[in-house]
């Protein structure tokens, strides 16, 4: 997959949030293997340990689980996916209605332009 | 716990009427670390560099790479690519190859020609008739092909093209041992940001900040290369 970094921004809450992303969406699906911390560090061209520490939050988060030996998985908690997915497009429905705000529209009629809108597109 | 790199009050003097290249520089650098050493020109980067790898000797103070002062048993665990190069340009690539596999005992020639192969460098060309760029690359995979401790590149990217530099970064990444470290001197700051650890600062031979590369963005909200760019304005 193509990474896409903001050296402004601690790399390892980018690289959480991207893979997060790539579970959500099923990219990697429930119970599949990941590649291994090396792979996907020169992947995304960033440091090992980079990529560790996030990995290291993602299985704080029990998304992902480590087998001793056979390597890491995504969860099969499909219902914790959900979850995630659900806080991550909050999230977004948060951004975006600041972006609104700021350009003058007040909640009814961002709910209204959304619809009518999004009927258009 | 015991450093990789240990330096204390180290000073070079090289003329005894102007200010030192170093100036009673402190350091220590653990093993498994990679380290972008940052500065001006003429900050000490290069000065350091050379003390460790013993070609100068200090006028005060001390340099210790594995608790021991440098010679030969710290030679044979560094691998070192000079900000010049060394290498005889009337040999081929693969004559090279033999050279440092019968030179140090750590050498994969394996990796050596894997690395040629996917830069599309024709071993049995003779340095000389190769391109700037593509001398650095050869000379750069000669000493990433080595299993060594420490590796201590001084500006190693500067003549080759952004394509190539991003292969070279992710072969290092894939390569290096994790116990080992990389000590990277460049000015290329925001090629190689992303795969550091740590960050020295270094300016009038002293170090002014030594840092987790994350902690700077984090701080700072600033990428290294900007952060580099305010803390050394002309």
């Amino acid at each position: 997959m193509a990474w896409k970094l903001d050296s402004d921004r601690p790399l390892y809450s980018q690289l959480l949030e991207q893979i997060q992303m790539q579970i959500v969406s099923g990219k990697y699906p429930p119970g599949s293997k990941l590649p291994s911390v090396r792979e996907l560090a020169a992947e995304a061209g960033v440091n090992p340990n980079t990529m560790q520490k996030a990995f290291a939050e993602l299985e704080r988060e029990h998304l992902i689980q480590t087998q001793r030996t056979a390597g890491r998985f995504v969860t099969e908690d499909v219902l914790l996916i959900r979850q995630v997915r659900h806080s991550l497009a909050k999230e977004q429905l948060t951004v975006f209605f600041q972006k609104m705000q700021r350009l003058g529209y007040q909640t009814n009629d961002i709910l209204s332009l959304l619809k009518t809108g999004y009927e258009e597109e | 716990m015991s450093y990789l790199i240990e330096a204390n009050g180290l000073t070079k003097q090289y003329d005894r009427k102007k200010p030192p290249a170093l100036n009673a520089l402190t350091l220590t650098i653990p093993g498994g670390r990679i380290i972008g050493l940052l500065g001006p020109n003429g900050s000490g980067k290069t000065t350091l560099i050379k003390l460790i790898n013993g070609l100068l000797v200090p006028t005060s103070g001390t340099i210790t790479v594995n608790g021991q002062a440098p010679g030969t048993a710290s030679k044979a665990v560094i691998s070192y690519l000079p900000e010049r190069t060394c290498l005889q340009s009337s040999m081929k690539v693969q004559e090279l190859v033999n050279f440092f596999a019968d030179f140090y005992a750590d050498f994969s020639k394996e990796k050596a020609y894997h690395m040629l192969a996917s830069l599309h460098i024709d071993p049995t060309s003779r340095l000389k008739t190769l391109s700037k760029g593509t001398r650095e690359k050869v000379q750069l995979i000669l000493v990433m092909s080595r299993n060594a401790q420490l590796y201590i590149l001084d500006e190693p990217i500067a003549g080759v093209d952004p394509a190539a530099r991003d292969y070279i970064l992710k072969t290092i990444i894939a390569n290096y041992n994790e116990n080992a470290t990389l000590l990277i001197s460049t000015h290329l700051i925001s090629d190689i940001e992303n795969i550091l650890d740590d960050v020295i600062f270094i300016r009038d031979g002293s170090v002014l900040l030594y840092a987790p590369a994350e902690r700077i963005r984090e701080e700072k909200g600033k990428s290294l290369d900007a952060y580099f760019r305010e803390v050394f304005t002309c």
